[in-house]
């Protein structure tokens, strides 16, 4: 095995067995989800009705159209919190450890985020385990041939966060990456409402939607899951894994601002 | 202030560096040559200590001067570098929430080293550092003086021939102190390794050390800790120091 592979698994295993130790991270990551699908969606069941549109074949139950929503919140809720312990491991001095070592430092980045999204991976298979108790339909075959859109959501929400991290000087921050992050991308996406609906009721609020890059995440999810592929998003989504891969790696700053 | 030695085989030599945060100046004109052995770098609480181990283990650029590891720029090349130094930095850089064994191999996994060689490497210093039997224990269980001892253990694990320790012994009771400080002296000796000991704790400093005395970002003497004794007329090491650090008119 060469040094680089030892590198990868070892960073790999690191915030595996970090996952699994911090318990009520793999707790919260189901539960918020869950009570969207449960709670949220149940609630709005009647009111909103959802009319055939792709990838879908028929008229769908409104929970069963926001489970690609919660697939990408998953994604986006663990990239943040790839972001919040680069900024725990700046504050607490662990990244000290990582850039002490030979191999090159995008490599180390680029390893990291790839063990984020493996984590971001195994959190939306239990989730949709877990959404298939609860009335949602989804084909088995569906959660295989969705594997690569979550990977390159969470990828590209990862490399996100890693620049966030940049602007983060504190743990104590967290609260604004929810607040001008997380929920603004979540909400003026495409996760809780179909972008017709959004478009009849406001025009300004469905351009956003339209530029927001989480949208495409949603969409790109959303068809895999039903085994089709969005060529428009994936290719949006391709582009941006790119594009925030490289600015992650390029801006990444070490050390406390 | 000129070098007092001359350069030699697994030397660090420091160069006419300064540093500056915002505007503070940390370090100022600084310049030294870290020979084979334990040299020791004393200096009061901001006297620039740490500003200089993150330059020399890289961590923030230079703004001014050059480091050189036996002839090797760090600015040019820091990875090759990094392979040959070993680093204890002040505040402790353990995952706590991963065994002792998780830790070391993961240090030794980023420094390309499978976790068995690891295993085989560690076993005699644990062993000496009387941890070995933690070794399964999760890092969040062990003392603040257990902890260093696996920070200790961890930096040789790449059998590095540089070795940097940013005050590795502040905060621990005397038994873990004298262990620890015995350990390092012990690694220089019989590893020729070139060993820097930042402190502020003079009873750690022997009257054969290499002696580096900074204050206010500036390297105020340096040379055998002996030859200092008798240069600035003074009768122990708290004496030079409080001659040195303090304005002439309180000492």
């Amino acid at each position: 095995m060469s040094i680089y592979m030892t590198c990868f698994w070892a960073i790999l295993k690191r915030e595996i067995l970090r996952f699994f130790h911090q318990r009520s991270r793999l707790f919260s990551a189901l539960v918020r989800p869950l009570l969207w699908l449960v709670v949220f969606a149940a609630g709005f069941r009647s009111a909103l009705g959802i009319s055939i549109m792709p990838p879908y074949e028929s008229y769908i139950l409104y929970q069963e159209y926001i489970v690609p929503g919660l697939c990408a919140m998953i994604i986006l809720f663990n990239s943040m919190q790839t972001s919040l312990s680069m900024v725990y491991d700046r504050e607490m001095g662990s990244m000290k450890v990582l850039l002490m070592s030979p191999i090159s430092r995008s490599f180390l980045l680029f390893c990291k985020l790839i063990a984020a999204a493996c984590l971001s991976l195994l959190q939306v298979v239990i989730f949709l385990l877990l959404a298939n108790l609860v009335d949602v339909d989804i084909p088995w075959w569906g959660f295989i041939y969705a594997i690569p859109s979550i990977f390159l959501s969470a990828f590209f929400l990862g490399a996100l966060g890693l620049m966030l991290s940049n602007f983060i000087k504190q743990l104590e921050n967290f609260a604004g990456v929810m607040n001008f992050v997380i929920f603004p991308m979540f909400f003026l996406s495409s996760a809780l409402y179909p972008l017709w609906k959004i478009q009849e009721s406001s025009l300004w609020l469905y351009w956003i939607c339209q530029y927001n890059p989480f949208t495409y995440c949603v969409e790109m999810i959303r068809f895999a899951l039903y085994g089709q592929t969005n060529i428009n998003a994936s290719i949006i989504i391709i582009s941006c894994v790119i594009v925030s891969g490289s600015l992650a790696v390029a801006s990444f700053k070490p050390r406390k601002i | 202030m000129g070098h007092w030695r001359e350069v030699s085989i697994m030397s660090i030599v420091i160069n006419n560096i300064d540093f500056m945060y915002r505007n503070k100046r940390a370090l100022a004109d600084l310049s030294c040559t870290l020979v084979p052995g334990f040299n020791v770098l004393l200096g009061p609480n901001g006297a620039g200590k740490s500003t200089l181990l993150n330059l020399l283990t890289a961590q923030r650029p230079l703004q001014r001067g050059t480091i050189n590891f036996d002839g090797v720029d760090i600015e040019k090349t820091p990875r090759q570098i990094m392979q040959q130094l070993g680093v204890v930095f002040q505040q402790t850089t353990l995952d706590l929430d991963l065994s002792v064994f998780q830790n070391l191999t993961y240090f030794g996994a980023l420094h390309g080293i499978k976790a068995r060689v690891v295993l085989e490497r560690i076993t005699p210093v644990l062993t000496q550092l009387g941890l070995i039997e933690r070794l399964h224990d999760t890092v969040r269980d062990l003392n603040e003086g257990h902890r260093r001892r696996v920070e200790i253990a961890r930096c040789m694990i790449h059998q590095p021939r540089y070795l940097l320790l940013d005050e590795a012994t502040v905060g621990l009771d005397v038994d873990s102190r004298k262990l620890i400080i015995e350990h390092i002296r012990l690694l220089a000796q019989q590893q020729a390794m070139t060993i820097l000991w930042t402190t502020h704790l003079l009873d750690e400093v022997q009257e054969d050390d290499p002696l580096y005395i900074l204050n206010h970002g500036q390297l105020i003497a340096q040379g055998k800790c002996k030859a200092l004794l008798s240069e600035h007329q003074q009768d122990s090491v708290f004496d030079l120091y409080r001659w040195l650090t303090q304005p002439q008119g309180l000492v």
